[in-house]
């Protein structure tokens, strides 16, 4: 028997998928997929004794080992790694907040992450369910999403066996995810809808048809920078495809509303609107102290001046790297220590005034006034 | 605090709203905010929230706290209504006719139409299934101090270890 396992550093891992400029990815930041399984012989991993489930992350690491779509792949039991690490996970949408514990308890035994080195295509273990299939993709590309993760779920089908019913489907420990187990989502910023108050409108429409959605970052269901989640309510009843498929109709639907509420805006309010923009971009360039929420709003006004080309610089890849490296474990592990959020706000606005200065050529004014 | 909606239930979750282009906080219990369309908090149980919503018709009748618990986990139909989650794969079939009432109301449908899983790997080892149940059955024997049938279960353990 070799020691345990090494714990790999953590490196550019889940932001490959940021850096691809994907289809609209003006307005969708991100496309994300997820695949609950759990294996026969079991009980889910809540209910399961520590010694199950470090014995189905050791069969887990090796599954995820031999498979060949993650390529290189790198595994880590999130008991091994430090507080700091695993909050950068977390930043990074890798793992969930049940997946790493709480400061006082840590998390479980037998929590694990398996992650390619390539694309942002792995598993998280020993979660609500014993694997949570997973991939991100930069931009609105949910079918090449579901591709890369069927191709995974397969692998990793043929080496364990997962508890699969004729009736249900794939077995979950939650009734709401059992038959597919197939989460779908798009991260999407809808500042035109905001703005032309039709939000609610379009997102209660959406309540309707089986898909529902939430506010990203804030507390509960606050709503930061105008971004949403949308994704699939229902997993059983219909098959994988269509539920992607029904999911990116309406997806482009909500496109569509945001691209005219856009229009709209730009004809009846073209002050007001270049007015948020530039105001959004001076404090971002000027800023000493910026705390998160405030960076992500004013962020939501430079992307949609990226967007509707009143802005040339930066581009929209920035921006998404910019909502990664500017929270704060990702800021404290450049400043090299524990940040306490005055630090925190300091070093944020400085990080930002870096990144907008170095990413393009100064902004010019799309048209004289 | 009360549930600005229903004011019947305890308020858990703030909604922020955008209405005229202002924000509005509502404080809604979960099950109004289920409602409403958004997700739980993390930590609550929008299952169990949701079965206690459906009341008499499916909470009460269907997960009948009476009724024998899970023979491989132990999961009985009250610690499905209060977590909202199953204990195991098996849990499936012991409440399977409860279970179908429930996900045709959760999903419109409780027949599988996705891809069908035919398990190529090496099955879970029914020797291991049966050795890991009478452990648990062992546990909850000394939990709830019925040493009598402990004394069996170890009993049934040894023969199966001494076996393999």
């Amino acid at each position: 028997m070799d020691g345990p396992a090494a714990t790999p550093p953590i490196g550019t891992h889940g932001l490959e998928a940021l850096d691809e400029d994907g289809p609209d990815g003006d307005i969708v930041v991100s496309s994300r997929v997820r695949l609950a399984r759990n294996l026969q012989g079991y009980s889910f991993s809540a209910h399961a004794t520590g010694e199950e489930r470090e014995a189905l992350l050791e069969k887990a690491r090796a599954a995820t080992e031999a498979t060949g779509v993650l390529e290189e792949v790198d595994f880590w039991e999130i008991a091994r790694l430090d507080r700091e690490d695993r909050l950068l996970l977390l930043e990074r949408r890798l793992v969930s907040k049940e997946l790493i514990g709480t400061p006082e308890t840590g998390p479980r035994r037998g929590s694990g992450l398996a992650l390619s080195r390539a694309h942002a295509l792995g598993m998280m273990v020993n979660e609500e369910d014993h694997l949570r299939l997973q991939t991100l993709r930069g931009g609105f590309q949910l079918v090449a999403a579901w591709r890369d993760l069927d191709q995974l779920d397969e692998e990793i089908g043929a080496r364990l066996p997962y508890a699969f019913h004729q009736e249900f489907g794939f077995l979950t420990s939650c009734p709401t995810n059992v038959g597919t187990g197939l989460r779908a989502s798009v991260f999407i910023h809808l500042p035109g809808l905001v703005l032309t108050r039709q939000i609610r409108k379009v997102l209660e429409g959406m309540g309707q048809l089986g898909v529902t959605y939430r506010g990203l970052y804030g507390e509960g269901s606050r709503i930061v920078g105008n971004l949403f989640q949308i994704s699939n309510q229902t997993t059983l009843g219909k098959t994988e495809e269509d539920l992607i498929d029904q999911l990116e109709r309406l997806v482009g639907r909500v496109i569509g509303y945001e691209k005219q509420a856009r229009a709209v805006l730009l004809r009846e309010a073209p002050n007001v609107l270049e007015d948020k923009v530039w105001r959004a971009y001076g404090i971002l360039c000027h800023a000493r102290s910026l705390p998160f929420e405030e960076m992500m709003n004013l962020l939501s006004g430079i992307r949609l001046g990226i967007s509707l080309k009143l802005l040339k610089s930066p581009r929209v890849d920035v921006i998404n790297r910019m909502m990664i490296h500017a929270q704060t474990a990702h800021l404290a592990r450049a400043a090299g220590r524990r940040l306490d959020e005055a630090d925190a706000d300091a070093f944020r606005a400085s990080y930002v005034r870096k990144a907008l200065a170095a990413r393009g050529e100064p902004p010019r004014q799309r048209r004289e006034r | 605090m009360d549930c600005e909606n229903c004011g019947e239930r305890k308020a858990k979750i703030t909604l922020t709203e955008i209405e005229n282009n202002e924000m509005r906080t509502l404080n809604l219990c979960s099950t109004c905010a289920t409602l409403k369309g958004v997700s739980a908090a993390a930590g609550s149980a929008p299952m169990a929230d949701l079965l206690a919503h459906l009341g008499g018709s499916a909470g009460d009748t269907l997960f009948d706290e009476a009724g024998e618990a899970c023979e491989y986990c132990g999961t009985g139909a009250g610690d499905f209504r209060r977590s909202g989650r199953l204990g195991c794969p098996q849990c499936y079939a012991h409440f399977h006719r409860q279970l179908r009432a429930l996900l045709r109301r959760v999903h419109g449908s409780s027949q599988h139409m996705g891809k069908v899983y035919v398990s190529t790997a090496p099955d879970a080892d029914p020797e291991q299934v049966r050795l890991s149940t009478l452990k648990r059955r062992l546990e909850r024997a000394v939990e709830i101090e019925d040493f009598e049938s402990a004394a069996d279960l170890r009993d049934a353990i040894h023969a199966l270890t001494e076996v393999s």
